[in-house]
Order: C-alpha cells, then sequence, then structure tokens
C-alpha cells in the first residue's frame, strides 16, 4: 500500500487531466452545462482529496475555483474566455504545488496568491473562505495496527481469584505479541506480601482487533487496575515517514521518563539507555520494553516499504482486460478439444487434452485472481470516515459492515470509492439524526449505517442503508420544482420522486454544509455506477431510514456454471446458487394438484417449469430433473429435462437489443459451437411468482 | 481428570446447561443447589473454580461469595458469578465479596467458555 500522498498524487494526475480536457471542451462549447458539471466535480473531489493528504494550498485553491464554478453553474456568473484561462492556469499551478512536494521544484507563493486573488475578485462580495476541517476523502485501508498496551493489575488481583499471566495469554491471541514484565515496583523482600501483585507489564501487540477488543480482554479488572491502550502504528495511516521515534521520546510517551530529563541526559552524548539505567532513572525492563516497541514498528514500517516496492508493478487495466478475454476465447477452445479428444479412442491426444484442460483452469484462476479482490479493504477504511463526520456534525453514527468477503473486479472496486464516500457523506449529513432528535423519536440515540454486499446471481449488489429520517417527499418535490427539474403539475410514483435526487444540481440540505458539499453527490453516484455498466435505487421509509442499492455486474468474464438441456436448448445456471438436483416425476406433480411445488425432505419448495417459462416445444420426459437454488427469496426449484454437469462459463454480453430481457444475464459459447443462454435465477423466480400471485387472483 | 468445576444455581435447568457446557470442554463437574449446599460440597471436597447464581434461596450467591473467600483453600479460587441484566448493581456487589467475573444470563455456551478459559483453562 502506497502512503496517502502518493495515492493522492496519482489521483491529482487523473483530475487534472479531466479538468483539462473538460475545461478546453469547454470553450468550444460554453453552453454545454455536462462540461460545466465535469470542471466541477474535478475541482470538488481534488479539494476534498487534496485537504485529506494534507495539501492545504492545493485545496484552498480549488474551493476558489469551484466557488467560481458553482456560480456558473447556478446562471449567476455567465463562463468566458478569461475565466477559462484562469482555470487552466490553476491547473498548472496545483500540478506544480503538488509535484513540488514530491521533489519538483518550489512554486513561488506570489504565484499562488496571484491566482487566488484572481478568481476572489471574480466572486466579488459572494467570496467565502474555504470551510476548515471539512475536506474528506476516502483514507487508506487501515489493516493491522499496532498497540503499546501497560496492565497495572491492582495488588489485590490474586485475591479475586484472577491470574494476569492467563489474561496476558488471552491478549496473546489477539495477535502477534511481545510481553515484557516491569519488576520496579517489587518492594524489597522484607516489605513484601507474597499474596500481592507487584509485576505489571508492557505488552507490544500487532493485531487486526480494535482497541475495544483489547480492552475487553481486561473487563472483570478494569475497574482495579491501571491499563493503557495506546496506537503506535497504523499500516501506514499514523504519521509514516522515516523512521519510527527515538527510544527517549518513547520513554517520555509512555510517562517512564520526565520530558525535561531526557533533554539533561540527551546532552550527555553517551548511549541514552544505559546512562539513564546507571543513574536510576529508568529501570532496565521499562527501557527494554521501549527498545521492543521501536523494533517493532520499525519491522513493521520496513516490510511495509519492501512490500510496496515489490508490489508497485503497475500494468494498464486495459492489458489485464485482454487478458481475461484471452482466457476466455482459450476456455472455450479448450472445451472444443476437450470434447475432440473424448469423442476418439486416442489416449495420447486424450492425455494432451487433459494436460491443456489443467494448465487453462490454472491460468484462468491466476489470471482472475490478479483482478478479484474482496470489497471488505474498502469497507474497513470507510469506519474513519464515519467517525471524522458523525464528530464533525454532532451525530453518534456507527458503521456496521456484512459481506466484505464478497469478491469483486479489481478496477470496479477502486471505482466504488468515491460514490461509497459521497453515499455515506450523505447518510450521516441529511439521514442520521441528532442524538437529541433521535432520541425524542425513540430510537436509540446512536445511527447504524449499514454497508453490505452480496451477490445476486450475475451481480453483486451493495448497499448504504441508514436508520435515520428517510427522505423526505414533499421536500424533494418542492426543490425538484424549485429548481426547475420538475413541472408543478407533474403527477409522479413515489419512486420517481425519489429519484428525483439523482439530477444534476439537486440538493435537499437546508443549509449547506461542508460535509454534502453543494449538491455534487447524488448525481455523481448515479454517474459513476452507470459508467460501471451498474444501477443505483434508492428506497425510503420516513422516520425509518433510506437505503441506496448499487447493482453492479460482474464484469468478469467467466464463472462456473450448470449446464442443462430444457428440450433442445441448453442452459447456464450459475453453479454458486444451486444447492441439488432431485428427480421430478410425473406422479410427483400430479401430486401436487396443479401447484408448482416439490416436498424436499419435508420442506415445500416451489418450482419454476423452464420448458413452459420459455415456451419451449417438446414432451416433458417422464422423470424431469429440479434445480434447487438458494436465493434471497428462499430455495426455488428450476424444471430442466437433464442436467449435463459442471461448465466453465464465459460470459458474453447479449449486445444491446437483448439488454432489456429479463431472466437472462448473458450468454456463453459452449464447446461444439452451439450457444447457451446464462439465466438470472432471481429474476425467473420473481417473475413466476409474479405469475402465480396473477393466477391467484 | 481435567479440573474440577463447582456449579451452583437453585433451578435445575441452568445447573444441567452449565454441566452439560463444561463437561463437553473436559471439566469434571460437581453441582450444588444453593449457597449452603455448595459450602457443605466444598468441605467435603476441593474444586478449582465455582460458577455460581446470585440470587438462591437458604444461603446466596454474594454471602457464599464471601464464605468461599474466608476459607484458607479457596482463598485464590477463581468464581465467576451468573447475572441478568435487570440487576447490575449486583455486579459490583459480587465483586466487592470476592467474585472473579460474571457471565450475564442467558448467554450461550461459546460465551461461558470464553470467560472460563480467560479465568480458569482447563
Amino acid at each position: 500500500m502506497s502512503s496517502i500522498a502518493d495515492t493522492f498524487r496519482d489521483e491529482a494526475a487523473e483530475l487534472l487531466q479531466e479538468l483539462e480536457a473538460a475545461l478546453l471542451a469547454l470553450e468550444e462549447t460554453p453552453d454545454e452545462t455536462a462540461l460545466v458539471d465535469r470542471v466541477f466535480r474535478a475541482l470538488h473531489t481534488l479539494k476534498g482529496a487534496g485537504g485529506l493528504a494534507g495539501f492545504d494550498i492545493v485545496a484552498e485553491l480549488c474551493h476558489e475555483a469551484e466557488t467560481t464554478f458553482e456560480e456558473v453553474r447556478s446562471g449567476e456568473h455567465p463562463l468566458d474566455r478569461e475565466l477559462v484561462s484562469l482555470t487552466l492556469a490553476a491547473k498548472d499551478l496545483l500540478r506544480l504545488l503538488i509535484e513540488a512536494e514530491f521533489g519538483g521544484a518550489p512554486v513561488d507563493p506570489a504565484r499562488v496568491s496571484r491566482l487566488l486573488t484572481s478568481f476572489r475578485q471574480r466572486l466579488g462580495e459572494n467570496y467565502a473562505p474555504a470551510a476548515g476541517s471539512g475536506l474528506l476523502t476516502e483514507n487508506a485501508a487501515p489493516g493491522l495496527s499496532t498497540y503499546r498496551i501497560r496492565f497495572r493489575p491492582g495488588p489485590g488481583i490474586f485475591r479475586q481469584g484472577i491470574q494476569p499471566q492467563l489474561l496476558l495469554g488471552e491478549l496473546c491471541r489477539l495477535g502477534d505479541a511481545v510481553v515484557g514484565a516491569q519488576l520496579d515496583r517489587v518492594p524489597p523482600l522484607d516489605q513484601l506480601d507474597p499474596e500481592e501483585c507487584h509485576v505489571y507489564w508492557d505488552v507490544i501487540l500487532t493485531t487486526a482487533e480494535d482497541e475495544n477488543a483489547i480492552r475487553d480482554v481486561f473487563i472483570f479488572v478494569e475497574d482495579d487496575c491501571e491499563l493503557g491502550v495506546q496506537l503506535i502504528d497504523n499500516d501506514g495511516l499514523l504519521d509514516d515517514a522515516g523512521d519510527y521515534k527515538k527510544l527517549g521520546e518513547i520513554l517520555v510517551e509512555r510517562g517512564d521518563l520526565p520530558e525535561a530529563d531526557l533533554e539533561k541526559f540527551l546532552a550527555e552524548k553517551k548511549r541514552l539507555g544505559e546512562t539513564l539505567i546507571a543513574a536510576g532513572v529508568v529501570a532496565g525492563g521499562q527501557i527494554d520494553s521501549a527498545l521492543a516497541e521501536q523494533e517493532r514498528v520499525q519491522r513493521l514500517r520496513r516490510e511495509r516499504q519492501t512490500a510496496e516496492t515489490s508490489d508497485s508493478i503497475r500494468v494498464k487495466s486495459e492489458r489485464l482486460d485482454k487478458l481475461v478475454n484471452l482466457i476466455g476465447e482459450l476456455v472455450t477452445v479448450q472445451a472444443r478439444l476437450s470434447q475432440l479428444a473424448n469423442g476418439r479412442e486416442d489416449a495420447a491426444l486424450l492425455a494432451v487434452s487433459e494436460e491443456v484442460e489443467r494448465l487453462t483452469w490454472e491460468l484462468r484462476d491466476q489470471v482472475l485472481t490478479i483482478r478479484m479482490l474482496p470489497i471488505g479493504s474498502t469497507f474497513s477504511r470507510f469506519k474513519r470516515l464515519v467517525r471524522d463526520l458523525g464528530d464533525e456534525l454532532g451525530k453518534d453514527v456507527m458503521l456496521f459492515t456484512e459481506g466484505g468477503e464478497t469478491e469483486l473486479d479489481k478496477t470496479v472496486i477502486e471505482r466504488l470509492g468515491a460514490p461509497l464516500v459521497h453515499l455515506i457523506r450523505n447518510s450521516i449529513d441529511h439521514g442520521i439524526e441528532r442524538p437529541e432528535e433521535r432520541r425524542a423519536a425513540g430510537k436509540p440515540a446512536k445511527g447504524r449505517i449499514t454497508l453490505a454486499a452480496e451477490h445476486s446471481g450475475a451481480n453483486v449488489l451493495i448497499s448504504v442503508a441508514d436508520d435515520g429520517m428517510g427522505l423526505d417527499r414533499d421536500k424533494i418535490r418542492a426543490k425538484a420544482i424549485e429548481r426547475g427539474l420538475l413541472a408543478p403539475q407533474a403527477e409522479l410514483l413515489d419512486r420517481e420522486i425519489l429519484n428525483l435526487i439523482f439530477l444534476p444540481g439537486f440538493s435537499t440540505a437546508e443549509q449547506v454544509s461542508s460535509v454534502s458539499g453543494r449538491g455534487v453527490g447524488m448525481d455523481v453516484v448515479r454517474q459513476a455506477i452507470e459508467s460501471l455498466r451498474g444501477s443505483v435505487e434508492v428506497s425510503s421509509e420516513p422516520g425509518r431510514g433510506t437505503r441506496f442499492t448499487l447493482k453492479l455486474p460482474l464484469t468478469l468474464a467467466i464463472i462456473e456454471g450448470l449446464l442443462v438441456d430444457v428440450g433442445r436448448e441448453r442452459f447456464i445456471l450459475p453453479l454458486a446458487d444451486v444447492e441439488e438436483c432431485i428427480a421430478l416425476t410425473q406422479a410427483d406433480a400430479a401430486a401436487a394438484h396443479g401447484r408448482n411445488l416439490v416436498n424436499v425432505r419435508g420442506e415445500l419448495v416451489p418450482y419454476v417449469p423452464l420448458r413452459e417459462t420459455f415456451s419451449l416445444p417438446g414432451e416433458r420426459p417422464a422423470i424431469e430433473q429440479i434445480v434447487i437454488a438458494r436465493l434471497d427469496a428462499g430455495r426455488v426449484g428450476f424444471v430442466v429435462d437433464r442436467v449435463v454437469g459442471e461448465h466453465q462459463t464465459v460470459i458474453k454480453n447479449l449486445g444491446r437489443f437483448y439488454q432489456g430481457v429479463s431472466g437472462v444475464s448473458g450468454a456463453t459459447i459452449l464447446g461444439d459451437g452451439h450457444v447457451a443462454l446464462i439465466l438470472d435465477l432471481p429474476q425467473l423466480a420473481a417473475q413466476a411468482e409474479q405469475r402465480e400471485l396473477l393466477a391467484c387472483r | 481428570m481435567g479440573k474440577r468445576v463447582m456449579a451452583v444455581d437453585d433451578s435445575a435447568t441452568v445447573r444441567q446447561v452449565l454441566h452439560m457446557t463444561l463437561e463437553g470442554a473436559g471439566y469434571e463437574v460437581v453441582e450444588a443447589i444453593d449457597g449452603k449446599d455448595a459450602l457443605d460440597k466444598l468441605g467435603r471436597t476441593s474444586v478449582d473454580m465455582m460458577v455460581t447464581d446470585l440470587n438462591m434461596p437458604n444461603m446466596d450467591g454474594i454471602d457464599l461469595i464471601k464464605h468461599v473467600r474466608q476459607s484458607p483453600g479457596n482463598r485464590f479460587m477463581p468464581i465467576i458469578m451468573l447475572t441478568t441484566e435487570s440487576q447490575p448493581e449486583k455486579k459490583q456487589e459480587g465483586k466487592a465479596a470476592g467474585a472473579s467475573g460474571w457471565i450475564v444470563k442467558p448467554f450461550k455456551p461459546e460465551q461461558l467458555l470464553a470467560v472460563i478459559r480467560m479465568i480458569c483453562p482447563a
């Protein structure tokens, strides 16, 4: 993982390029509002990211430019050639400012202030200084954290029936720990009460758990003991530059050495540890423990740096796309080879074919793993965002995550970061109420935001749900009319009203806060998700909360499928959904009296006859097969003529013309050149349910 | 044989849950139906740990803990008390009497074992 500054440098390079492209296009077609939006968004994102990465001047400059463009967007200011030139100049300066931090030539501060002044003059009375700490963007993912723990039990701990070493053992289970016992408080033998505990312990623990998990270990003794837990390393989130702290600093931080003494002993210019022990100021155990801390953190940071250098082969994502496409072709060709080889009595050919099959699968797995990442690392970094935003807005919010193990294509994950930040910001700012309002509404004072990911057929669903006040339909409607986005007499369905929030320039916040920004949020989210060929839906219950659901296709071209026959057609069912296959005799079907239900070991499972669903010709065989799938809605069976077997399925898009066909998510080419449709089981089940309902009426 | 635990509760159900959970984790279990019964049995057999309810007839859990702490052989014995959400103040009272820790009823077997692992591993 690279440092925040490095990440920002890469991101900024892209944003600046986008900014320039949009500005130049704007010069050609000044009336194109979409272009103004693009400029605005690039500046907005750059401001947020720069502020967080510590590039304050960059953030300030972006703020001025952004404010100016907001006026252009709202029509208060005309867009003229001068503003485009000014912003282009700002773009060049921003690049220099960022490069200056990475060893580029320093930038003359006068240039910055001249440019700032130019922007402010254009704004005139509308000038407002940048909001200080409201600048937020994604943080780097926290992985392992390292804590410095000091546990000094009360002297009576033994009489409470508790043995400190068991607690320390429990602590060691949380991660990689170094435990050092400190003996400097043990009294001389003649004053020693053997039933009392005088030893205390310093532990350096590297763990994936948080501070609460550490404190939980000491829950039975926390009232009677001294317990210090300090975060000293956070996988690059804390100050990561260069070496870790010096021995003296660590001792002062721990309270083992007064700062004034440190200066005195440092002046002696000898080895500090030895000097301190000799002077009797600090105990040997304390020095050992501080050295252990220093060694641990330095090792972690060295490892991280090595990992960074060996990890940093950057490959253009289009090359990976190309690779995945080629693997797809290879898998198809290999299937043909297998089929050919199996049809001939040629042992040598068969051996080669099996070898090719094995290698192809291995190659496929390797290439896929290059691109697939669990979304959990993206989720976990939002914890910090939620906490900081909650603090800033005076709201008490906890983030819960589910399905972090769900794997998604790397590019999709990367491009999801920004939209998810926007959604979470919106939930905290507009959704979650202040603690006192929540209490008054009979809800727990702490708001919850749940970030969840799950597979749904050939899609991944990612939802951001809050338990806040929900969306106010009347307010949305009024705002849309006020903004000229909606005709006053228009009649809309509930869903359509909610969808108004995705229009550019829409914002329901009565007070524009630095968090939600200026309504740059929801339209950007929709655009970003649509650019991933996904969709975003919102549902909301007044007083209960709001849920945004992002539906993203598994862009990856290969899935494990179950190949089945119905008549002369072949279909692929995603194997991930399939639980089991059972036989359906005509007697079974008759026993259900025309209802599509089958008894699976005592449980009634509804089934969907695919022959009828797709109106396929041909006679039903005497014994059909039901493929039982586990869907969100429960277990559902799909009736087919014959189960052929597992199939490595290379997904081909159906093309624009068939995109709207429901129940089918794609197609694949079989080894013999035939085309098989890939079924979207949840959709098929939902359709069948609809039909049942209609039939019941 | 593993360590011996005394499970003290006037409810037969709770005793059985404790018995099965602890035995499954490799402990030998001695049951007692109230504080008085527990003290009687403690006089005849030695145990490594005690898990006790607080509200019991004859002698309640707090008194039991106080008595146990006064007997020389059991001054350092781990004692877990079973508390309920409705009586958080009992937790402090029990701790003052000398309990090592507590578990809130109703609990899951794995929660009980997690607590016992920190206090008296098998």
